[in-house]
């Protein structure tokens, strides 16, 4: 059997590895994306590990809404990206300074 | 140690190898596509803590839809990639640091808060299907949420196509709005000629 904690300590190593992630592609609007995708896989396989420990099924049924939103926030961000290297032929982050924020 | 620990133990290495070359390696497309074996060995982890339905879900929907969506636009754009790599090994020392961090002090919490708690993780028995269960509860205690759900996929769907759609001045299109609108005056046009007098 794999023990709890096993699945917690792997769920935080993987949103680790998202928020290095971050840290390291700081201009790659692409990577950013990919690492915000890692961080959401690790929480999902927290409440899988928990799921599965308690034999509660709500934490799957979580995971699945989990999964949804984050497919449409893929997709949004993608056709924002999309729109935005048409405007701007670049990708990089550092370029977004146009509100002056 | 079982043969499923053993599993648990090669699957997790090869997610997190796979999870640090994603941020690691210079080709976005190779960064989805290391992206891809991590999702697909997610799913074996979800398999081996028997959440069937949700691992053929993740290998389906994640690496079926929406990674496809991504290498599609990777490999759309054209980008310069010298320029985004700018600042990576500066910035390489302090990510190392807080990722290291972050990890050690969770792990050290999990490993000391979850020692000796109720170990009774048992197999579910050979007659259970998850994906029965799965639905039987989405269909009844969570119908809303779930109704709710196909709400945010219809949004995300909408504003995608509105965002990246654009229409070309060159593209030649029927507007049926105005093909309605017609009428005789603006199909038909009288015109007085001058005409031979007959003899």
């Amino acid at each position: 059997m794999i023990p709890l904690s096993h699945s917690l300590v792997l769920g935080a190593m993987l949103f680790a590895i998202g928020v290095v992630g971050i840290f390291l592609n700081r201009k790659n609007l692409i990577i950013l994306l990919m690492a915000i995708e890692l961080m959401l896989l690790a929480v999902n396989m927290n409440f899988i590990a928990f799921s599965h420990h308690m034999g509660d099924l709500a934490g799957q049924v979580f995971v699945f809404f989990i999964l949804t939103v984050a497919a449409a926030e893929s997709a949004i961000g993608l056709a924002i990206l999309v729109a935005l290297f048409r405007n701007l032929r670049s990708i990089n982050v550092d370029d977004l300074g146009t509100l002056k924020g | 140690m079982d043969f499923t620990l053993i599993l648990f133990y090669v699957f997790g290495a090869l997610l997190l190898g796979s999870a640090l070359l994603v941020v690691m390696v210079r080709n976005p497309v190779h960064a989805a596509l290391f992206l891809v074996l991590a999702f697909v060995t997610a799913a074996g982890l979800w398999l081996l803590l028997y959440a069937e339905f949700l691992a053929i879900t993740l290998v389906l929907v994640y690496v079926g839809a929406v990674m496809v969506l991504f290498l599609f636009v990777v490999m759309m754009l054209d980008i310069n990639l010298d320029l985004l790599r700018e600042g990576f090994w500066k910035n390489a020392p302090l990510a190392g640091l807080v990722g290291a961090l972050m990890a050690f002090e969770m792990a050290a919490l999990l490993l000391r808060g979850s020692r000796g708690a109720a170990a009774a993780s048992v197999a579910p028995p050979a007659s259970y299907s998850n994906t029965k269960a799965l639905g039987s509860v989405l269909y009844t205690d969570y119908v809303f949420p779930f109704e709710l759900a196909a709400v945010v996929l219809l949004v995300a769907i909408i504003a995608a196509i509105a965002l990246t759609l654009r229409t070309r001045k060159e593209t030649k299109y029927q507007d049926p709005g105005t093909q309605l609108a017609a009428n005789s005056a603006n199909r038909l046009k009288i015109v007085k000629g001058m005409t031979e007098k007959s003899q």
